[in-house]
């Protein structure tokens, strides 16, 4: 396909036949995962980092701690920043440039997991209140595409936040100084974001590029460890029933827990 | 004067093939007395020249190759069509439609973006841009099946000599495959389980196509894949 | 005192380098499953993934020249590749960069084959600690290779220079600052061409040209690296029927003319 975000009728077709028929066209059922392989820890110069490959989906996730001035509004808590980059090696469709819609979404909706589950304490983060905080980066690399890049993101990111460190400063006469100890970041919850996307009516999970590419709609909810909704997402131009949205929220809370202890057994 | 390599040797470009004369085969290039290789491939010391059987590279487009290819964009008179190579390809109205022209016409109810087309290339322009046509037996828009991409390089090796490969796994899969010069390869069968046999071979041709045996060894994996259907 | 008069003698370098020794290093080709040519580099603690996209439609159309393709070079750093975590935005040193990437790889890609037509080399670097200009090198031109886009040559890089008053070769980050001068060189090392040269610090002549033999001795232990990552995707290929282990292969070595000549007329293209 060239440049031109065009849909295949041919893949369409066919993708819905065989979504139709309960099977998907690598051979997976409706709701199985492809292959997760989680790595974390590989980069020695960010505070956190960690690989993962969903498929041939292949994304990296950077964890750097710095420090600067807190919110106005919150001035005794540390900050967590969010940010992905489609680099142009993912795909030939995607051209360098500044974020577009997509990656800006998707940057979002792992954001909204990590901050509405209250991954990090942010009280903790606060160095001198009201002047300096540890600011927490997330970057989301995207190396290689073939779909479902939140699930592979989120899943990065608690591997990468559960082993990140943050320097420590004293305070002296309220002036910062930076000491030699180290100390892992408190990792309070455990979110994990699961995705699926209607096609023909029927929903999968875990979409591949084809698939989003002919997708009708795609809904993704994050689940903390207690079975807890903490963000849902909905995109695509076609609407979801009520019942669709529950029972796609039923057999998401299932798969969490899967995708949770690969990411924790990565950390180990 | 002398070979550097024995044939089947795995070369990158730049290596010194040849010291002399001799004549310079595929993907090699003379300079100063010496034939290096151009692509990392297996060389190939012939009768009468060098030459290199290129391990990977994008589709070269020839007249008289047939090609998959995908609808981008309509303009005047003609569709722009995607076949994988350095530009994209024009299919011209008279090379779609076997009929005098009307004003009326609608290009779009011929072929549409987003549809799928087995085209030959009919002519390269003088900007080496491939001219298609659809006209003809087995050519034509797509309405059905799924396209599977391996390289160009490796197409060849899923035909065989005389068609000796593609023919063995069309009769042992009952599958309908038309493959193009550009690495496109669109498959039809009338179970999943058939489509999902020759996906699997089509990648292992692809992933072998550099070694020997190869036919011999694709037919042992498909009575293999059969057997575990049972 | 001879404990002494051996610790004077025995000058190392931050991380126990020889003067003439190359950080570790690790080539892998074909890493990317959407590139048409990839590699990824590990040079000291640099890891760096390039991703070659081509020949392909230029785009945008008007930017495409007539009689050749063009090779676009980008050079991009991820925000946590680098302490304090930097902007993702490209900056002047990665436009930089960019542009000098692609007069080292020029000279060496056969681009009048493809008229109007793109070739696009990205590079992201994952982590950086000194010479990433050279690693980037590295790895496009095995990218390039994978992508099977003909060439006339590789394109090794590596650099060379002066720490601590003496001349090194391929410097580390902290040797890079603390430094008294860096020079890169990339060459094509069959046809013998150096493709790009860049110096900063101060030399004197002779050792600018010291430091420039020194780098292209550096150059020729990479070229051996990278021949090996290409090699290795196809694993070793001299006697595949050595490897099976099929019955028939009992049956193929009765005939063997016949095998060999249908081997050989299926490769003909």
């Amino acid at each position: 396909m060239s440049k031109h975000n065009i849909v295949s009728h041919l893949k369409q077709r066919k993708i819905q036949d065989v979504v139709m028929s309960g099977r998907r066209m690598d051979g997976r059922g409706l709701e199985d995962y492809r292959e997760l392989t989680i790595r974390s820890g590989m980069l020695e110069k960010s505070e956190g980092s960690a690989e993962v490959y969903l498929g041939k989906t292949h994304v990296v996730v950077g964890v750097k701690v710095g420090t600067g001035t807190p919110f106005e509004d919150t001035p005794d808590e540390g900050v967590l920043m969010c940010n992905a980059e489609f680099t142009p090696i993912a795909s030939p469709e995607w051209e360098p440039g500044p974020p577009n819609e997509d990656s800006i979404e998707l940057a979002r909706v792992v954001d909204r997991g990590l901050r509405s589950a209250e991954i990090l304490d942010t009280n903790e983060l606060s160095i001198i209140p009201g002047k300096l905080v540890h600011i927490v980066f997330v970057d989301f690399y995207v190396l290689n595409y073939d779909g479902n890049l939140i699930d592979a993101c989120s899943a990065g990111a608690l591997a990468a936040l559960m082993k990140a460190k943050k320097q420590v400063y004293e305070v002296k006469e309220k002036e910062p100084v930076l000491t030699d100890k180290k100390v892992p970041l408190t990792i309070r919850k455990q979110p994990i974001a699961v995705s699926m996307v209607k096609i023909g009516g029927n929903f999968i999970f875990d979409p591949s590029a084809d698939e989003e590419e002919v997708m009708d709609a795609r809904l993704t909810v994050t689940f903390d460890e207690d079975g807890n909704v903490c963000t849902m997402q909905k995109s695509g131009s076609e609407g979801l029933t009520m019942e669709e949205i529950r029972k796609c929220i039923n057999t998401a809370a299932a798969k969490a827990p899967e995708i949770r202890a690969k990411v924790l057994a990565s950390t180990k | 004067m002398s070979a550097t390599f024995e044939t089947r040797d795995i070369v990158v470009p730049g290596d010194v093939l040849y010291e002399g004369r001799v004549r310079t085969g595929e993907n090699t290039y003379r300079n100063e007395g010496n034939v290096y290789a151009t692509r990392v491939g297996l060389v190939n010391y012939g009768k009468e020249d060098v030459s290199v059987i290129a391990l990977e590279g994008g589709f070269n487009p020839l007249v008289s190759d047939v090609v998959i290819g995908e609808v981008v964009d309509i303009e005047l008179g003609q569709w722009l069509i995607d076949i994988g190579a350095q530009t994209e390809a024009l299919l011209n109205i008279p090379d779609a439609v076997d009929q005098p022209f009307r004003t009326e016409f609608v290009m779009t109810r011929v072929l549409d973006v987003g549809d799928t087309v087995i085209a030959k290339i009919v002519d390269l322009d003088r900007k080496r841009t491939p001219i298609l046509s659809i006209l003809g037996p087995g050519l034509g828009r797509v309405s059905e099946g799924f396209i599977v991409r391996i390289t160009p390089s490796k197409i060849p090796r899923l035909i065989g000599k005389r068609g000796s490969m593609i023919n063995m796994i069309l009769k042992e899969t009952g599958c309908r495959v038309s493959i193009g010069q550009n690495g496109r390869v669109l498959i039809n069968g009338r179970t999943r389980e058939q489509e999902e046999m020759v996906v699997k071979v089509v990648h292992r041709i692809e992933s072998e196509a550099h070694t020997s045996g190869l036919t011999n060894r694709i037919q042992e994996y498909l009575r293999k894949l059969k057997e575990e259907r049972r | 005192m001879s404990k002494k008069g051996k610790k004077k003698t025995q000058w190392s370098r931050v991380d126990g380098r020889e003067y003439n020794q190359l950080r570790p290093i690790k080539i892998e080709s074909g890493v990317l499953p959407n590139a048409d040519g990839s590699a990824y580099i590990e040079m000291g603690r640099n890891k760096i993934i390039c991703g070659v996209f081509g020949p392909r439609e230029m785009h945008p159309k008007h930017q495409a020249k007539p009689n050749v393709a063009v090779l676009r070079c980008r050079y991009h750093m991820a925000p946590f590749s680098v302490d304090p975590r930097r902007s993702p935005a490209p900056s002047r040193r990665d436009q930089e960069i960019s542009m000098v990437m692609r007069s080292a790889l020029e000279s060496a890609v056969f681009l009048e084959r493809y008229p109007r037509a793109s070739i696009d080399v990205y590079v992201e670097v994952l982590e950086a600690d000194g010479g990433t200009r050279c690693a980037s090198i590295n790895a496009a031109a095995v990218a390039l290779v994978d992508a099977g886009i003909p060439m006339k040559d590789l394109v090794v890089a590596c650099a060379a220079g002066k720490y601590d008053g003496r001349l090194v070769l391929d410097l580390g980050d902290y040797e890079d600052k603390k430094g008294q001068a860096d020079v890169p060189v990339a060459f094509m090392p069959k046809l013998n061409k150096v493709t790009l040269l860049q110096m900063d610090g101060v030399l004197s002549p002779k050792e600018t040209e010291d430091c420039v033999a020194l780098a292209l001795e550096g150059c020729k232990q990479i070229y051996e690296v990278q021949r090996e990552a290409l090699k290795k995707k196809y694993g070793i290929e001299k006697k595949p029927e050595a490897e099976q282990v099929a019955p028939e292969e009992a049956a193929e070595a009765e005939e063997p003319t016949e095998e060999a000549e249908k081997a050989e007329e299926d490769d003909e293209r």
